[in-house]
């Protein structure tokens, strides 16, 4: 039976909140209503209003109870609503979620997992639909994963719990309802790994969460031109995987970054200096990057300018090819 | 739906603040806050205030020897800290800022280790579950969430311990205390919320802060009572304490402590107060001095005596001198511990960076350049 994303990611949170009996799932809507995408759906009723449980509508007080919560003994995942509703709890993952284990050298672990949909595409209202991957990749001490898959939503949440560093897991909302075929439980990659979704011989597309399925539309009719790509899901945004992306470049000579966030200072500018630092002599043709702009997030009538779609990828493909 | 306040009259904080004790020492009985503490206790809470005022005085001098980088000294609070976390009993956890000597030294916190954060050696450097007794926390009240979490964590364990945070006059204004009381209300956690009103946030005095009768009527806006003391009598502060910490023990959630105070020093050693403050305040302040007060008392029972004195100043003086021992040209740890406490697991991160560090520091034992 075919399994959507966020079903993916409600059977992960179910399967380890049976498996552990620590694990606390909590935020905004999150236990009757089962969350605004529904992904914590039914969790409340099964584990009971102990287990998963309506936080006040305040972000961060979800993230610093969610710390002491860890601190106590338990394994907290929290919710926060939607991307742009993270920033009231900046300080609480930038000064402490992150920070808290290395300032007790290694006394105190915070296990805690922070769920976040994020990014666009869902026609939703401003505030809605951000890509904040960079800020927390750029912090120590947390480590930042995206899955762009159903199988990959199951198995990286089972994964992200488990850890015993903090671990903010961001869901690309627009892939929610993506369909897999695959029978639950899955066990994929370790979340630390890039994965070649595709291969491919003339330019790898680096990418991942909602993008992913773009990239892979990009390849198909990249494939129609006779242009042979390759895709690489990154999975993980910190750590990111060199190793995985020298080797992809070092096969094709050329490189898309993909992302939606805005260009400057993304990921795919941390991409882009690790491959050329890595792989300086295999490159056919600078490092591009198929990105968000760098402007707000603007309107729903205007995203779809805004947003990088095949065409924006396969523009960045032709002048990569043609340099 | 209704909240649980049956009467908001209730949650609010008495006209005055609790005053067991005169600045003369002459007590005043008080049948809502019985003192179930016997001589060798209230000899304890005088012994513990006279070590941390040497201490601090201490960590002073380390600072201006260049020993310190910074220190904020809690020099006036003494009562507050003491008289509060005494009230506690062992298995209850502290959840500090950054001013807290007076607590550390009741929960047994190393003094010297206690300062590896202000000399930069380590950023901590005591396990929070010896002690319980939280990290120091420097962003102002962030540290409220974190004990309203753990005190909700307990409880959902059934586990009868409660948590105290402190934080000052200051840190009302943030927003983290706000959200730490909304959900410790929600949650009946059993969290105390210690504030600490010294009158000043560095420069910026209490009127710039609020403009609420007092800190402790904000409570009632959680559903939380609100309770002042005075925070320079320690029997007023820990009998006032111990009856909000046992209410929360016993189920009855969190509270809201004010505890009036005064700061005598500087806010840290890096600050200039006569700017913003007159010799006559603080002279004025010096007539309600926390342990001047406590010794009256115990020499009017006639608990106190010159081998009482003369016991606890060296013990003071011990004290100080393991600090000053502990501290002075402290040297810090093996440089790539940098990269161990960062991550549980540490796949993939780092990317050859402590690799870096440890031919740059062969480097430099080979006298090359870096």
């Amino acid at each position: 039976m075919a399994v959507t994303l966020a079903q993916a990611i409600n059977a992960a949170l179910a399967d380890e909140m049976e498996a552990d009996p620590k694990v606390l799932m909590f935020g905004e809507d999150v236990g009757q209503l089962g969350g605004v995408f529904r992904v914590t759906d039914g969790l409340q009723e099964r584990f009971g209003d102990k287990r998963c449980y309506d936080t006040p509508l305040a972000e961060s007080g979800i993230i610093g109870t969610a710390i002491g919560l860890a601190m106590y003994g338990w394994r907290p995942v929290a919710e926060m609503q939607f991307d742009g509703f993270t920033y009231p709890a900046f300080e609480q993952i930038v000064s402490h979620l992150a920070k808290m284990p290395n300032r007790s050298r290694g006394t105190v672990k915070l296990p805690v997992t922070v769920r976040i949909p994020y990014g666009g595409g869902i026609g939703a209202v401003e505030h809605h639909s951000e890509s904040p991957e960079a800020y927390w990749a750029h912090t120590a001490g947390l480590k930042v994963m995206t899955p762009g898959t159903p199988d990959d939503g199951y198995s990286m949440m089972r994964a992200a719990i488990r850890s015993d560093d903090p671990v903010i897991f961001l869901e690309p909302k627009r892939r929610y309802w993506m369909k897999s075929d695959t029978e639950l439980p899955v066990t994929t990659e370790p979340t630390h790994e890039a994965v070649v979704r595709r291969e491919g011989t003339d330019v790898t597309l680096f990418c991942y969460g909602p993008m992913v399925r773009t990239c892979l539309e990009a390849a198909d009719q990249a494939a129609d031109e006779g242009w042979s790509l390759e895709v690489v899901d990154l999975r993980s945004l910190s750590p990111l995987d060199t190793a995985a992306m020298v080797a992809s470049v070092q096969r094709t000579g050329r490189a898309i970054v993909v992302h939606e966030a805005a260009m400057t200072l993304g990921i795919g500018a941390e991409v882009a200096a690790r491959i050329q630092e890595g792989a300086f002599y295999h490159l056919e043709a600078p490092v591009l990057r198929a990105t968000g702009f760098d402007t707000p997030y603007p309107p729903a009538k205007l995203e779809e300018y805004w947003l990088p779609d095949v065409d924006r990828i396969l523009d960045a493909v032709e002048r990569s090819l043609t340099f | 739906m209704s909240t649980t306040a049956s009467d908001p009259n209730d949650l609010l904080p008495p006209d005055e603040p609790v005053h067991l004790l005169d600045p003369d020492g002459t007590y005043h009985a008080d049948p809502d806050h019985p003192l179930d503490l016997d001589d060798g206790q209230l000899r304890e809470l005088y012994r513990m205030m006279v070590v941390t005022r040497k201490v601090d005085r201490e960590a002073i001098n380390l600072q201006r020897q260049g020993q310190l980088g910074v220190y904020a000294s809690c020099m006036g609070q003494e009562a507050a800290q003491i008289g509060s976390a005494y009230a506690l009993a062992a298995d209850d956890w502290i959840f500090p800022s950054y001013r807290e000597l007076g607590a550390a030294l009741v929960r047994e916190v190393d003094a010297a280790g206690f300062l590896h954060l202000y000399r930069g050696t380590w950023l901590s450097d005591h396990d929070p579950y010896a002690h319980n007794f939280g990290l120091m926390s420097i962003p102002i009240g962030t540290q409220a969430l974190h004990a309203a979490g753990f005190a909700m964590g307990a409880a959902f364990d059934d586990n009868p311990i409660v948590t105290m945070t402190y934080f000052g006059d200051g840190g009302t204004s943030e927003g983290d205390p706000h959200e730490a009381m909304t959900f410790a209300g929600v949650f009946k956690a059993p969290v105390i919320f210690f504030v600490q009103n010294n009158q000043y946030a560095i420069s910026v005095p209490l009127e710039r802060q609020t403009a609420a009768p007092s800190l402790a009527h904000k409570a009632i806006g959680y559903g939380i009572p609100g309770f002042r003391v005075d925070g320079n009598d320690v029997l007023a502060t820990y009998a006032v304490t111990r009856r909000a910490v046992e209410r929360a023990r016993q189920g009855h959630g969190p509270a809201f402590i004010e505890a009036m105070t005064y700061r005598m020093e500087a806010h840290t050693t890096s600050d200039d107060p006569t700017r913003y403050r007159t010799q006559e305040e603080l002279d004025e302040a010096a007539k309600t001095d926390p342990i001047a007060r406590m010794r009256n008392y115990l020499t009017a029972r006639d608990l106190y005596d010159q081998d009482l004195e003369d016991g606890i100043e060296e013990q003071a003086k011990a004290t100080a001198t393991a600090v000053r021992a502990g501290i002075y040209d402290a040297e810090h740890g093996d440089p790539l511990e940098l990269f161990e406490h960062v991550y549980d697991d540490p796949t993939g991160h780092f990317d050859h960076q402590r690799e870096q560090l440890q031919a740059e520091l062969a480097g430099a034992v080979d006298g090359e350049d870096l």
